[in-house]
C-alpha cells in the first residue's frame, strides 16, 4: 500500500478513536489560535471601524501601515515576539517565552493587521452611508458606530475568519515563541513538522485532515452567513 | 419665543474644488413645502445636507427660530433630532422593514409600545404593512423610498429635507410619494425643503420655489408667480428648458 493511502488510513483510525495525543494537540491549538482571534476582534474591529469611517486621506499612511503588517511573515513576528519575550528582552522579566501566552501574542501580532485592515476596508466601502444615514434618523455618534459595524457585520465576520485561517494555519511564529514542547506549546501545525520529520505520517495527516476539516467548517460557516446575509429579523 | 422664520441663512458657503454655495441669505418661513430647482451641479444637495448638520459649511451662519446651531454636541443632536433627510438613494438597513422605520423611535428612547403603534400605521399609510418582516435591502426602488420616507417621519420631524425623492421611480409610485408628502404637510405642518429636477413636481407641489443657480440663489418666490412670470432670465430659461447643462 503506498504510503499516502497507508497514512491517510491511519490518520483515520486516530481521529475516530480520539487518540488523547491528537486530541491534546488540536485542543490546544484551538485555544491559542481562539484566544488571539478573540483579542484581535475586541481591538482590530472598533479600530478597522474608525479608521474606515475617517477621510480616506487623513489615514492613508496608516492604512499603508497595515495593509504591509496583513502580509508579515510568520517567522518575522515570532522573531519580535521572540526578542521581546527572551530573558534579555524588555518584557523577559514576565517569562512568557515558551509559554501558550507567548504564542497567543505572536498570533494576535499576525490576526490584528487582518482583523484591522479587512474591516477597515468593509466600513469604508458603505460605512459613510449607513452613518450619515444614521445621523439624519437622530443617532447620536455611538449609535450610528454601531449601525455602521453592524450593516457591515458580513464583511466583518468574513475578516475575523480569515484572521483565524492565518493563524492557526502558521507555523513559523508559534514555533519560535512556543517551542514545540509535547504537551505544553505543541499544536497542529508544529506537531505536523515534527511528525513529518520523524517519518510518523499518519500522525501529521491525521492533523491535516482536521486541519482541512476545521478549514471546511469555518468556510462554510462563512458561506451560509453571506447567502443568508447574517441573521434574520423579525 | 416666536420667530417670523423658521430658518435662516446668512452669507453660507461651501467650497470643494470649486465654489458649491454661496447664499448671502435665504429666510425659509415653518409649515411651508419649498422646492428646490436647479441644474446639476447647482449645489441643492449640498444645501440640504448643510441644514441637515451632516456636512459643515465653510462659512456662515443657519438659524433655526432664531438661534444659532449649537457649537455643543449634545445640544447640536437635540437640534439634528428635529429634522431629517432622505435622500436621493437611500440606504435601507439590512434588517426588516419595520426595524427600519422604528430606528429613529429608538434612537429617540421611545416607548416599545408606542414605537409598534406608530411604525404600524405608518406602514399602513405608505402601503408596507404586508411587507413589514421583509429585509428591506431586498425592496424595489419604489417599495425602499416609501420605507425611507416612513422611517424619516415616524419621529415627527419639524423639518423634513427630501433629496429627489420621486427620482427613477414608475408613474403610480410618484404618485403615492407625492400624496404623502402633502399630506405629512397639511396634517402636521411639517416643513418640507424638497429638491427636484422634475419642475412640475415642483409646481404641483411647493408653496415656493427657489432657483439655485451655480451655487446661489438666483430667485425665490411663489409657486405660481416664479414659474408663471420669472423675474431672471436664467430662470425663465431653466424653466423654458432652455438651459443647457
Amino acid at each position: 500500500m503506498p504510503p499516502l493511502l497507508e497514512g491517510i488510513i491511519q490518520a483515520f483510525k486516530l481521529i475516530i478513536t480520539l487518540d488523547p495525543d491528537l486530541m491534546r494537540i488540536v485542543l490546544l491549538s484551538l485555544q491559542v489560535s481562539g484566544a488571539a482571534i478573540i483579542i484581535s476582534t475586541l481591538l482590530g474591529v472598533p479600530l478597522g471601524s474608525f479608521l474606515g469611517l475617517k477621510e480616506e486621506r487623513k489615514t492613508r499612511l496608516i492604512s499603508k501601515i497595515i495593509f504591509t503588517l496583513m502580509g508579515l511573515p510568520p517567522v518575522v513576528a515570532g522573531l519580535l515576539i521572540y526578542l521581546l519575550l527572551s530573558r534579555q528582552g524588555p518584557l523577559g522579566v514576565l517569562g512568557l517565552l515558551y509559554t501558550p501566552t507567548a504564542m497567543i501574542i505572536a498570533q494576535v501580532c499576525l490576526a490584528l493587521p487582518i482583523v484591522t485592515g479587512l474591516t477597515m476596508v468593509a466600513v469604508r466601502s458603505t460605512g459613510r452611508e449607513v452613518e450619515e444615514t444614521a445621523r439624519t434618523l437622530g443617532a447620536g455618534r455611538g449609535l450610528a458606530a454601531w449601525t455602521v459595524i453592524r450593516e457591515s457585520r458580513i464583511s466583518i465576520l468574513g475578516a475575523i475568519i480569515t484572521g483565524f485561517g492565518r493563524v492557526v494555519a502558521e507555523v513559523g511564529a508559534v514555533m519560535m515563541v512556543g517551542g514545540n514542547i509535547e504537551g505544553h506549546t505543541r499544536v497542529m501545525t508544529t506537531a505536523i513538522v515534527l511528525e513529518t520529520g520523524k517519518g510518523n505520517f499518519e500522525f501529521a495527516i491525521g492533523l491535516g485532515l482536521i486541519l482541512l476539516l476545521l478549514a471546511f467548517l469555518i468556510n462554510s460557516l462563512l458561506y451560509r452567513f453571506q447567502r443568508g446575509g447574517g441573521e434574520r429579523h423579525e | 419665543m416666536s420667530n417670523k422664520y423658521f430658518i435662516e441663512i446668512e452669507n453660507l458657503t461651501k467650497r470643494y474644488t470649486r465654489e458649491v454655495l454661496n447664499i448671502p441669505r435665504l429666510s425659509l418661513e415653518r409649515g411651508k413645502i419649498y422646492g428646490i430647482i436647479g441644474p446639476s451641479g447647482a449645489g441643492k444637495s449640498t444645501l440640504l445636507r448643510i441644514l441637515n448638520l451632516i456636512t459643515p459649511p465653510d462659512s456662515g451662519e443657519i438659524r433655526f427660530d432664531g438661534q444659532p446651531v449649537p457649537e455643543n454636541s449634545a445640544a447640536r443632536l437635540s437640534l439634528q433630532r428635529r429634522m431629517t433627510l432622505v435622500f436621493q438613494k437611500p440606504v435601507l438597513f439590512k434588517t426588516s422593514v419595520r426595524e427600519n422605520v422604528a430606528y429613529g423611535l429608538k434612537a429617540r428612547g421611545f416607548k416599545q409600545k408606542e414605537i409598534a403603534g406608530r411604525v404600524g400605521a405608518l406602514l399602513e399609510q405608505v402601503g408596507m404593512r404586508e411587507m413589514a418582516e421583509r429585509r428591506a435591502d431586498t425592496l424595489s426602488g419604489g417599495e425602499a423610498q416609501r420605507v425611507a420616507l416612513a422611517r424619516a417621519v415616524a419621529f415627527n420631524p419639524e423639518l423634513l429635507l427630501l433629496d429627489e425623492p420621486t427620482a427613477n421611480l414608475d408613474p403610480a409610485n410618484v404618485e403615492l410619494m407625492e400624496k404623502l408628502i402633502v399630506q405629512l404637510n397639511r396634517d402636521s405642518g411639517m416643513t418640507i425643503i424638497m429638491v427636484t429636477h422634475n419642475i412640475f413636481q415642483a409646481r404641483r407641489l411647493a408653496h415656493q420655489v427657489i432657483f439655485l443657480y451655480q451655487g446661489s440663489v438666483v430667485e425665490m418666490g411663489e409657486t405660481e408667480q416664479l414659474f408663471d412670470n420669472p423675474a431672471d432670465s436664467r430662470t425663465r430659461a431653466f424653466i423654458e428648458g432652455r438651459m443647457i447643462y
